[in-house]
């Protein structure tokens, strides 16, 4: 707002007025640019001062260890193929992992979702309290709970399920949430107007709706936790990571084995990372599904 | 189409909806069933281990003061946690501990321990337990009957865990542990003069340098060490988040359709960020700690490659969406190239780069905190190294409630610059 409601203004002085807006807008980006620029060139001296090994020495040094790796797998190549078919099982307990936590989880975030939504919740005062552990869910990291679950199930893969699960219904709540307030009531309102119970009100007249939503945000989930669950692996809930931490400790002479599983892991999330993306966009632009104004 | 062949059509498509509201449930119990038998879900009753259970929730809200005594020279010891750091100094007097050539520890539930060379502990409604240890092992004796399953006797060692407390003698050392509610020494070590005092003494006291200096070099909780993890938790994800979008810009323009004419060099920037995602964080985290060894530039380093690879395909889907019409307005006023994408292009996409760099500021100090676990640095090794002691609960629970907070305050935060920063640019021109 500029000085307005005085005598009219001539061209000049609005020009004179409007350059020095920008000037003053240009010098205040100016001025944060400077600060970030300075953020970034400071805290990248902080990370470099507190590492073990420094930048520049280690720079050259980047490509020594995948090179190792290459070189050792080349090297053995004929016995790759035996160690893909030895290391199977592993990958398939990394995925049943996640493929359980994201079922679980989806399945458990429905229901948080609805208690959240305002207009679908039974209770009002649900949805606060509802949302609020929502919020913490998603923002405790998977590790953290993957860890105390060990010391108390010993290790394996049900810690590490459990840990994702909890993640997801995080995660997935919010996003079934945000999906649900978009949802019509009117087939809510008919189904209670019949009588239905809350849950057949929710079952029949706002799951249809939402659907091809939730199974999209579900699918996308499913590709982070086969991620998470490599992850939680290596910190010893069992899966793929786990065997690749074994090699990796196993040292040099034996990074043909991490070789082959570092292949299957990559393999994997670049399959299931397109497979995930072919639903994805079917399901949101389907013909079907076009109208319903899709958010992924 | 007659009637019936609508209807035909009607009924089939009907049938078909119908198998698969009944078949994905079943597919899905199906799934289930396989995994639960897959991940010996059965068999889990008998790996939980309700000790360890038992351990870190009472050392959640509550913490031990051991009173040892050395059998061989018969000199009496009372610590926080059993720990060195938290031993009272010599002359402290408590008023539950009557140290002498007997010592007397009196425990919550009225009873008490006599520890001297012969330890005595009358126990309420069982009956006093006496030990002579020595040379032959503990020479304890029990009150007539079974001996009951809350005390663990052999030759060599004698365990009573009650209510009240723990006692435990062996040949060479006596131990009376006795619980108390919360987290102590949590703001003072016991060799500071401050320790013990009240919020109103301290802050009428004066002295509050000395008092800082005090609570940040804690021993016990390390206050210093915790602030740092924090700090590098948040400066691998603030590394990592912008450093990756400032790398992922330029490339983004490379693989846009309507930016880069060249297909050749398009497909190549294309398939170096599926690259990058495909090979997961944890792997780059792995590569890079071998070259660079652990800490918080592996971490911010790890989680650049992969979001340069998440922003630049995000950058460049954005840059195809870019409309034409702002570009030829600029264009027509004479500008020459540069100043059409600073004036044409980076108005239209700044809003949609900014809200998801920061969007993923917030995921990435998530990923810094499980990085950190991995490689060694931030809050993430302090809580992995805090669980493997199995003992640190109180630590473990303290470091689990600053990184949810820590991770919601990045959360509010990144939403609030989100806010404020994309608001601010669509009031007026650039």
């Amino acid at each position: 707002m500029t000085s307005a409601a005085d005598a009219p203004q001539t061209t000049t002085d609005i020009r004179t007025d409007y350059l020095a807006q920008m000037r003053h807008k240009r010098m205040l980006n100016l001025i944060l640019l400077l600060v970030f620029a300075a953020l970034m060139v400071s805290g990248f001296y902080t990370a470099d001062a507190r590492n073990a090994g420094g930048f520049w020495n280690g720079w050259r040094q980047m490509l020594d260890f995948p090179a190792d790796v290459v070189g050792e797998a080349i090297e053995r190549a004929h016995l790759l193929p035996g160690y893909l078919l030895k290391y199977l099982p592993s990958l398939l307990e990394t995925i049943n992992i996640a493929g359980a936590a994201t079922l679980i989880g989806a399945l458990i975030a429905l229901f948080a979702s609805m208690l959240a939504t305002r207009g679908l919740a039974p209770a009002g005062w649900l949805i606060g309290p509802v949302r609020r552990l929502l919020d913490v869910l998603r923002a405790v990291p998977e590790i953290v709970v993957a860890l105390v679950l060990i010391f108390l199930l010993g290790g394996g893969p049900v810690p590490a399920m459990i840990a994702i699960a909890l993640h997801t219904v995080g995660a997935l709540g919010k996003l079934f949430s945000e999906v649900n307030e978009n949802a019509s009531l009117k087939p809510v309102e008919g189904l209670a107007s019949t009588g239905g119970s809350w849950m057949q009100q929710m079952m029949l007249g706002v799951v249809p709706q939402v659907a091809p939503n939730y199974l999209s945000y579900a699918l996308l989930r499913f590709e982070i936790n086969i991620r998470a669950s490599a992850i939680l692996g290596f910190v010893g809930a069992g899966g793929i990571g786990y065997d690749l931490r074994n090699t990796m400790s196993w040292g040099q002479g034996k990074f043909d084995e991490a070789a082959a599983i570092f292949l299957l892991l990559f393999g994997t999330i670049i399959i299931v990372d397109q497979i995930s993306s072919h639903f994805r966009n079917r399901l949101t632009h389907g013909k079907a599904y076009k109208d319903k104004g899709a958010v992924l | 189409m007659t009637d019936a062949a609508i209807y035909a059509t009607a009924d089939r498509s009907l049938a078909r909806k119908r198998l698969t509201t009944f078949a994905a449930p079943a597919v899905i119990m199906a799934y289930l069933t396989y995994v639960f038998f897959a991940f010996d879900v059965a068999g889990l009753s008998e790996r939980v281990s309700v000790d360890n259970m038992q351990t870190l929730v009472s050392d959640t809200y509550s913490y031990k003061v051991h009173v040892a005594r050395d059998n061989r020279s018969g000199d009496t010891e009372v610590s926080i946690e059993g720990e060195r750091k938290g031993e009272y100094p010599e002359g402290t007097s408590l008023d539950w501990v009557d140290l002498g050539d007997t010592t007397r520890v009196d425990l919550a539930d009225g009873s008490y321990v006599l520890m001297g060379e012969t330890v005595t502990y009358d126990i309420p409604g069982y009956g006093t337990v006496t030990a002579t240890p020595g040379s032959s092992g503990v020479n304890a004796t029990f009150p007539a009957g079974d001996i009951p399953e809350w005390i663990n006797a052999s030759k060599n060692r004698v365990a009573i865990t009650t209510d009240a407390g723990r006692l435990t003698v062996t040949r060479n050392r006596t131990e009376v542990f006795r619980y108390f509610y919360g987290w102590e020494l949590f703001f003072f070590t016991l060799d500071s003069p401050f320790h013990g005092k009240s919020f109103a003494e301290l802050a009428t006291g004066g002295q509050y340098g000395a008092i800082w200096n005090d609570f940040w070099s804690n021993k016990m909780w390390r206050h210093s060490d915790v602030a740092w993890a924090l700090a590098e938790t948040i400066l691998m994800a603030f590394l990592g988040t912008f450093g990756g979008a400032m790398i992922a810009l330029p490339l983004g323009f490379i693989a846009a359709k309507n930016f880069t004419p060249l297909g050749s060099l398009r497909f190549a920037a294309r398939r170096m960020f599926d690259f990058l995602r495909g090979v997961d964080g944890l792997i780059w985290t792995i590569v890079l700690s071998r070259a660079f060894g652990p800490g918080p530039l592996t971490g911010s380093l790890a989680i650049m490659l992969t979001d340069i690879g998440t922003f630049g395909k995000i950058f460049s889907e954005a840059l195809e969406n870019v409309d034409d019409k702002q570009i030829e307005g600029i264009a027509s006023t004479g500008a020459k190239p540069m100043q059409r994408y600073r004036f044409g292009v980076i108005p239209q996409i700044t809003p949609v780069l900014l809200s998801q760099v920061l969007y993923y500021l917030e995921s990435n100090t998530r990923s810094a905190t499980i990085i950190g676990a991995i490689t060694g640095g931030g809050i993430g090794l302090l809580l992995t190294q805090a669980i493997i002691t199995q003992k640190d609960w109180e630590e473990v629970t303290y470091y689990i409630i600053l990184i949810i907070a820590m991770v919601m305050a990045m959360d509010s935060f990144s939403g609030w610059l989100r806010r404020r920063l994309i608001q601010g640019n669509g009031e007026g021109g650039h």
